[in-house]
């Protein structure tokens, strides 16, 4: 079975397939995964983040329906939270994306956190690589409903959208540092009610207090109703001149580079430190070296080096 | 590690849903993941969420009488899409022959009113390979 040709064939199945694998950590996704690398590199990723309730997953909904009008293909995936007692997650996204199931030009992938922090699953990155390579243009990332420091979002995502709603703070709560900072563009979704004005006013005035070099991009604040559909052609207006922005800076070379050095980094530390678990340490070593540490016989600095120093004497 | 992920669907027109969500939330209580996709939905509709999500077992949850109508579409779309790994399971309003013969039919289990929400968590552990 080689998932991999099967997506580059166009086989939803295998998709849905190869996510599932990349979710269970399966060490045959890894193989697939690099097959598909030359074939990524092509979809605009777009996070979409903001606390619970405020409507991601609706809005979501409305600017697939916008892109599908540009004859863009679409891959969604949502990730709620897992529960941490119980392992076991409901997720309910979907729900708000209804029309769009049996578009075939749509892919959506619903997905728990998994014990992951920062709104974003470990199988994330991955999951919108295959979304990548199977085609899509967009991919719409919605994180969990998120707390002001979920900025993992920020890593993958070209262009963040941070979705926010009328009451849903004062200019203190538009000052503070994390999830405020990360974003491109802000909604204010559900413009219908009351405090709209309000709201626009606090975010306003927050980018306000920030300097924007000259040639720099300036956050914008956007007004929709995903209810109402209304506001939805301006924010993809909107999202498209972020990406021009991207382009035309070179600002695009950048957030890639700097992607592709996390990725790196984090898949050399995974990997040595399975080498050593598997390779280095003898068996049972691990836990006698922990219980030393515990006893106070060896801090775990040293213990560490030691380590690490035994395998290039090896 | 392998989770089990579940699709709980409501099928056709019906609008009651207090069943199925409870159903999901014992099945999310139980370590699953439980897709739920709201009302309304078409056969079709629930076979690509299944494909998409990539789901060990569609819940179905149908109380409005069409289930010796709609269950059958359900396995028929899985099949011409040669899908053979899904269990289906149903609930809700169905009567007893009828119930016997949608089993007959490849329905894995049928759940009426009244069913400890913990069989139906057993059920799907014995049946699913982890």
């Amino acid at each position: 079975m080689n998932l991999a040709e099967h997506i580059l064939n166009g086989d939803r199945k295998a998709v849905a397939k190869l996510i599932t694998l990349v979710e269970n950590n399966s060490p045959e996704s890894i193989k697939q995964l690099s097959v598909l690398h030359s074939h990524c590199g092509k979809a605009h990723v777009i996070g979409v983040t903001g606390a619970p309730g405020c409507g991601k997953s609706s809005l979501i909904g409305k600017l697939t329906a916008e892109y599908r009008k540009l004859g863009k293909r679409v891959g969604i995936i949502a990730i709620d939270p897992t529960s941490p007692f119980t392992g076991g997650a409901f997720l309910g996204d979907r729900i708000r994306m209804q029309e769009h199931f049996t578009d075939k030009d749509i892919f959506i992938r619903s997905m728990g956190s998994r014990g992951s922090l920062g709104g974003i699953a470990k199988s994330t990155a991955d999951t919108a690589k295959i979304l990548d390579a199977f085609g899509k243009d967009i991919i719409f990332i919605e994180t969990v409903g998120a707390g002001q420091a979920d900025v993992e979002i920020a890593k993958i995502a070209l262009t963040l959208l941070v979705v926010t709603m009328p009451g849903s703070g004062d200019d203190v709560q538009a000052i503070k540092a994390g999830i405020l900072e990360t974003g491109d563009i802000f909604v204010i979704n559900k413009a219908d009610i009351p405090g709209t004005e309000q709201a626009e006013l606090y975010l306003e005035q927050m980018l306000n207090l920030t300097s924007y070099p000259a040639g720099k991009w300036k956050p914008r604040v956007m007004k929709t109703s995903a209810s109402l559909n209304t506001g939805i052609a301006e924010l993809v207006d909107a999202i498209q001149s972020h990406m021009e922005y991207l382009k035309k800076s070179g600002e695009i070379g950048a957030k890639l580079r700097e992607k592709a050095r996390v990725e790196f980094m984090a898949l050399v530390k995974q990997n040595v430190t399975k080498y050593i678990l598997e390779h280095v340490i003898k068996k049972g070593e691990l836990e006698e070296t922990i219980e030393r540490i515990i006893k106070r016989q060896i801090d775990p600095y040293s213990a560490a080096d030691e380590l690490v120093e035994r395998i290039f004497s090896e | 590690m392998k989770k089990i992920r579940v699709l709980i669907a409501k099928l056709g027109l019906n609008g009651h849903d207090r069943g199925a969500k409870v159903v999901a939330r014992a099945l999310r209580d139980a370590g699953m993941e439980v897709i739920y996709t709201g009302l309304h939905q078409t056969p079709e509709q629930v076979m690509e969420t299944a494909i998409q999500e990539d789901v060990d077992v569609i819940g179905i949850s149908l109380l409005s009488g069409a289930h010796m109508t709609l269950f059958p579409m359900v396995q028929k779309l899985l099949k011409e899409h040669r899908i053979d790994n899904i269990m289906i399971i149903g609930g809700g309003i169905i009567p007893e022959e009828d119930s016997f013969k949608l089993k007959q039919a490849g329905i894995a289990e049928i759940f009426g009113p009244g069913t400890n929400t913990k069989d139906i968590v057993n059920f799907i552990l014995s049946k699913v390979k982890k």
